[in-house]
């Protein structure tokens, strides 16, 4: 069995270099690698690219690594809930690309399993539209996406083993199992690391090819974006 | 009187089938969800990978791992499953999903939508709209019929950034439900209560198509 353990979040980001391409899994503040983003704002790391869904709340998620100015271009969909990013980007001081959600989940799913491309009807006829190859299936046109991979993938499960295995909780999966199959080095974190041999095979969700590294990760604050609750 | 949000809410609520799986947009369309009659069954999707979605929790409940697209804590009911992104948006795409009620800034004539982007003021991205508007085949729009300052959101053309094409079928605003016509314009169904036919036109920049006696809106 190949080992992938590494003893923390420095150890596994150790490598990241200035204007890597990185995953960061997650939806709003849910699934995020909070040890991993930690560990990046700690290490300085500059120029990056992140594909992630959303970017964060100012202090919090991505949104540490965009107050440092650790971020030169954000690949997601939407990015509503952060005052400093809105800033950065009026002022033209990061680059945004704006992606429909399910032609960036696709796109990484491609990505990760070896499709170059792909066609789908979403943003036909929109400003997504503008520049791509558009086609025609049975009377309806679609629009050509690329497969989208990553120098890093930065991925957060509940469970996962020392092979590599990985479960996810609740609606925390996500992007993430997709961009643990679409980066070159996927950095796994999660709340629960056993020996191999203790979850069981059927219950996988990413299983363990995808991941080079894993660490048990600490102090998970996993912060609510909108706590509502019945009376 | 024009209908309050809640109204509107319970308008839509009447167009839910027994046995749809359904996708509920933020703002009006989330709030459709209390209005539906006990014996209807329906699966809700949110498409950050939950399908039988529930009420939101009490305190005790609270699971930071378990939201919806709008980021609020949820609840899953007995049968409700959990799945990727990826996955999420296959059955988005694929048709899968019955119905489809979201929000929108303006719908043309045509049933063009725009919802997710006004130009020097609001980037936020489209998220999951361009998907779902596309694919879905039967999509609900919940909206005021007019802005704040009084102009129609129901137009000829869409003015704002176009989220996408001829997909809406059914529109219900604080005024009256309308049709959009194969052939392109709003076919005028039923009026909010005292709300009159003259008032929805003066209303309704793009073409309004009104055939015979319209009946009030009974919620």
């Amino acid at each position: 069995m190949i080992n992938k353990v590494v003893q923390n979040a420095d150890e596994a980001i150790r490598d990241i270099q200035d204007g890597a391409v990185l995953m960061l899994g997650g939806f709003g503040l849910c699934g995020i690698p909070e040890n991993s983003i930690a560990a990046l704002l700690k290490k300085g790391t500059k120029g990056l690219t992140c594909i992630s869904n959303n970017a964060g709340v100012d202090d919090f998620g991505i949104g540490l690594l965009l107050q440092t100015r650790q971020v030169k271009k954000m690949i997601s969909s939407y990015v509503g809930e952060n005052a400093e990013f809105e800033r950065q980007l009026l002022s033209g001081e990061l680059e945004v690309e704006l992606i429909p959600q399910g032609t960036l989940a696709e796109r990484i799913r491609a990505g990760g399993a070896g499709i170059p491309a792909f066609f789908t009807p979403a943003g036909v006829g929109t400003e997504v539209a503008e520049g791509k190859e558009t086609r025609e299936f049975n009377g309806k046109v679609y629009l050509m996406e690329l497969g989208l991979r990553a120098d890093f993938s930065l991925v957060k499960a509940w469970k996962g083993d020392t092979a590599g295995n990985l479960i996810y909780k609740g609606t925390a999966r996500n992007f993430n199992p997709m961009m643990a199959a679409a980066g070159k080095i996927t950095i796994a974190e999660v709340e629960e690391l056993v020996p191999a041999g203790e979850l069981d095979p059927n219950m996988i969700h990413t299983p363990g090819i995808y991941v080079q590294r894993i660490f048990q990760g600490s102090n998970y604050e996993k912060r609510i974006e909108q706590r509502t609750v019945r009376g | 009187m024009a209908l309050d949000k809640i109204g509107i809410a319970k308008r839509i609520a009447q167009e839910v089938k027994d046995g749809m799986y359904i996708n509920l947009g933020i703002g009006i369309p989330t709030l459709v969800a209390n209005y539906i009659p006990e014996h209807i069954n329906v699966e809700l999707q949110s498409e950050n990978g939950l399908l039988g979605m529930g009420p939101f929790p009490t305190e005790e409940e609270v699971d930071a791992d378990l939201i919806n697209a709008g980021k609020q804590t949820v609840t899953y009911l007995p049968g409700a499953s959990i799945f990727s992104s990826a996955e999420s948006f296959g059955m988005i795409r694929g048709k899968h999903v019955n119905l489809t009620i979201l929000g929108a800034m303006e719908v043309s004539e045509n049933g063009d939508i725009a919802n997710w982007k006004i130009p020097g003021k609001m980037v936020k991205g489209m998220g999951g709209a361009m998907d779902l508007v596309a694919s879905a085949e039967n999509i609900i729009v919940a909206m005021q019929h007019r802005s704040r300052d009084g102009a129609s959101k129901l137009l000829k053309e869409c003015t704002l950034p176009i989220t996408g094409l001829r997909c809406v079928k059914k529109i219900v605003t604080d005024l009256a439900v309308l049709e959009v016509l194969p052939e392109g314009g709003f076919r005028l169904l039923e009026r909010a209560p005292g709300i009159s036919v003259e008032e929805i036109k003066a209303a309704t920049e793009g073409k309004l198509v009104v055939d015979g006696d319209i009946p009030e809106i009974q919620i």
